[in-house]
């Protein structure tokens, strides 16, 4: 029997089922229509050839060459869009062969939002907007990150929110969900040290995972034994007070128990005993 | 040049014990004013900040990287654990940014109830706000105050919902449940009651001469470093600047409620202080407004798109077509359109944006989530410096930041 083909360029979650006759319409794009946008968009296309802009929704969206979108948003800067509200890139590189980024600019006086997208190719960098935006500074420090784009002329390009010593990029599609074969031993060469790879194993780093036989780390509950003990099969009843119990409290015995009768979720049991 | 590793260190005061001048101070990771695990590494000279460079990443779980791997229903739990203060601001803007891309209209009834929720939550999370900010001021009784009244706040949450910290009050195309009549009267009498405590909790600091002198020109915040920094919400409107989503870009019903937009010009944290009160006030008017928003209302709760959004319970245990539909959205989950969308929404801490990309898949192709604190604890670096140690837990505390949010 052979095994199912997985793609190795995309190792995220697929659907197990897709319709054969299913197609996805696609978000509508309109020509911006708006005319302070629009204007702002002719200011842009002075000094860069503007590729595309539409609307998506009640997004205005320009697409511009991955060389000209510093001198795009310097453009745009000078039209009033002083804040940077967001950046980043999607991988595309099992389909284009490149990463898409974008910029999110924000004009509070004229309250208008424009997004700045451009296409750069693997192993491509990108010049850094940090001195147009100081937000740009760890927006892009997050997008080497999660993604290894380099920003050219960045003051401090530097992992952000992984350990400066971590492999690959792990927003990039080829990453696996659960972290990679180095991810698994992360933590344990930096604690204990490579030699210690046999005695402590690999990280177990799936949340959802839970090992059957394992009572170090899990408690089989009515099946409790000792901290790493072997597991068992037979019944340990809990009671939940201690010997002797409580002062006004009668001790509890859950075999003991009964559900009265009266109780109106109860009653349509009455009569089957 | 120190060469780290595993049996020698990093010890970040050698260039001290060398030159003799400039301390490195570790604020943190622990520290209890840094509000979460932001290790903060700060170059003294004396008193003063030098340089500052915030570490953070200490609670990173990839929620990112989880969404890819989600379908949209499944991924909105997820969103509680970014800023847990106030988790149905989070809920409500993945859930609003979904709606779009998609084109769900929503029934009133349930924009009125997100509304109050909205609000609900933004008073929760100014109150924990203030009584965090309090405490590491060294006001111990507002402390006390705040959170008697985000009590009963997390009770009505709690009432709606059953949650009281990680809510999920709201679905992708409505709400999940109806608010009774009774908890109405309850939220109407919460409101009536709340200004006075806040005139309580503005009597106790105030004129407090000890809160003056630790605020008042503390962590002044230029304007166009705030713009450059992106900040948003308070820190913009703390710096002069009118800007909050819900007048200038409204969703839901903002359009049709009467409230203020308060700014301060004195770009301190002071004036931030006030602003958040202000604030606050302004939540209890757009409450009481929506409140009466209710009556009248048809009861939908959900919006009608069979092919996003599953019937009420009632159709689907009694409707054939409607138990297959729901069957396909839970298992396979929906396939938003092909397309991209940025949605900000203003949630208590800032912008909170979700951008989408959808390739029609049922799980979304990219998703970045714009937290307004990962800009904020960004500024740290160029506001910090010229500022005195004492200062810098006013600063980190009038930033307001939540550390759920930065690290995702």
């Amino acid at each position: 029997m052979f095994r199912r083909y997985q793609p190795k360029d995309n190792v995220q979650k697929k659907a197990y089922y897709t319709d054969r006759f299913l197609v996805v319409p696609e978000v509508p794009k309109n020509p911006v229509e708006d005319a302070v946008s629009l204007a702002h968009i002719d200011a842009v296309a002075k000094g860069v050839t503007v590729q595309e802009s539409y609307m998506q929704r009640d997004n205005v969206v320009i697409i511009v060459d991955s060389k000209e979108a510093k001198k795009a948003l310097e453009l745009l800067k000078a039209e009033g869009y002083k804040v940077l509200t967001e950046m980043s890139a999607v991988d595309w590189l099992a389909k284009k062969g490149g990463f898409e980024v974008f910029y999110q600019l924000l004009n509070i006086t004229a309250a208008k939002r424009i997004r700045v997208k451009c296409f750069i190719k693997e192993n491509e960098a990108i010049e850094s907007v940090e001195s147009l935006f100081r937000s740009a500074d760890w927006a892009e420090r997050e997008m080497y990150d999660m993604f290894g784009i380099i920003a050219n002329n960045h003051p401090h390009l530097k992992r952000i929110l992984l350990p400066d010593d971590w492999h690959d990029y792990p927003l990039r599609k080829t990453y696996p969900l659960h972290g990679d074969e180095a991810a698994n031993w992360y933590e344990v060469d930096l604690i204990y040290g490579k030699e210690y790879r046999d005695v402590i194993g690999p990280e177990q780093r799936d949340a959802a995972f839970v090992d059957e036989n394992d009572t170090k780390n899990f408690a089989r509950i009515g099946h409790e034994v000792g901290y790493g003990e072997q597991p068992t099969r037979d019944l340990t009843p809990i009671q939940y007070q201690e010997e002797g119990g409580t002062i006004l409290v009668k001790k509890m015995k859950p075999e003991e128990t009964k559900i009265r009768a009266d109780r109106s979720w109860n009653k349509h049991l009455e009569g089957k005993e | 040049m120190q060469q780290p590793n595993r049996l020698s260190p990093f010890y970040e005061n050698l260039a001290f014990e060398r030159e003799d001048d400039r301390m490195i101070i570790n604020f943190g990771p622990n520290h209890p004013s840094a509000h979460g695990l932001l290790n903060l590494i700060l170059e003294m000279s004396g008193e003063e900040i030098v340089k500052a460079y915030p570490n953070v990443g200490f609670l990173h779980r990839g929620m990112e990287k989880m969404a890819e791997n989600m379908i949209y229903n499944e991924f909105l739990p997820t969103t509680d654990r970014m800023d847990y203060v106030a988790a149905s601001a989070n809920n409500y803007g993945f859930a609003l940014a979904v709606e779009k891309l998609v084109g769900l209209e929503v029934p009133r009834r349930a924009k009125v109830i997100r509304m109050l929720l909205l609000e609900l939550n933004r008073l929760a999370s100014h109150l924990f706000w203030l009584a965090t900010h309090a405490l590491d001021i060294g006001a111990m009784s507002v402390f006390l105050y705040a959170f008697r009244e985000r009590e009963y706040i997390l009770d009505l949450i709690e009432d709606y919902c059953g949650a009281r910290l990680t809510h999920s009050s709201v679905r992708i195309g409505g709400v999940p449940l109806d608010v009774t009549p009774e908890w109405r009267k309850a939220t109407a009498q919460f409101m009536a009651h709340l200004p006075k405590e806040i005139e309580m909790y503005e009597g106790l600091l105030d004129t407090n001469r000890i809160w003056r002198m630790r605020l008042e020109n503390v962590g002044r915040l230029d304007p166009d470093m705030a713009q450059s920094w992106g900040c948003s919400g308070i820190m913009l409107r703390g710096s002069n600047i009118k800007w909050d989503i819900r007048k200038e870009e409204p969703y839901e019903l903002y359009d049709e409620v009467d409230f203020d937009i308060p700014t301060s010009d004195m770009c301190d944290s002071y004036g931030r202080y006030k602003l958040y009160m202000e604030e606050m006030r302004q939540s209890i008017r757009i409450i009481n407004q929506v409140l009466d928003k209710y009556e009248g209302t048809e009861p939908e709760l959900m919006a009608h798109a069979p092919q996003y959004v599953s019937a009420p319970k009632e159709q689907i245990m009694t409707q054939n077509y409607s138990l297959m539909q729901h069957f396909v959205l839970v298992t396979q989950g929906m396939r938003a359109p092909v397309g991209d969308i940025y949605v900000g929404t203003e949630s208590p801490k800032g912008e909170l944006g979700y951008y989408i990309y959808s390739d029609g898949e049922a799980y979304p192709y990219r998703l970045k989530i714009r937290a307004p604190s990962f800009f904020h604890t960004g500024l740290l670096q160029d506001w910090l410096p010229g500022s005195y140690l004492a200062d810098v837990v006013t600063m980190i505390g009038s930033s307001n930041t939540v550390f759920g949010e930065v690290d995702r």
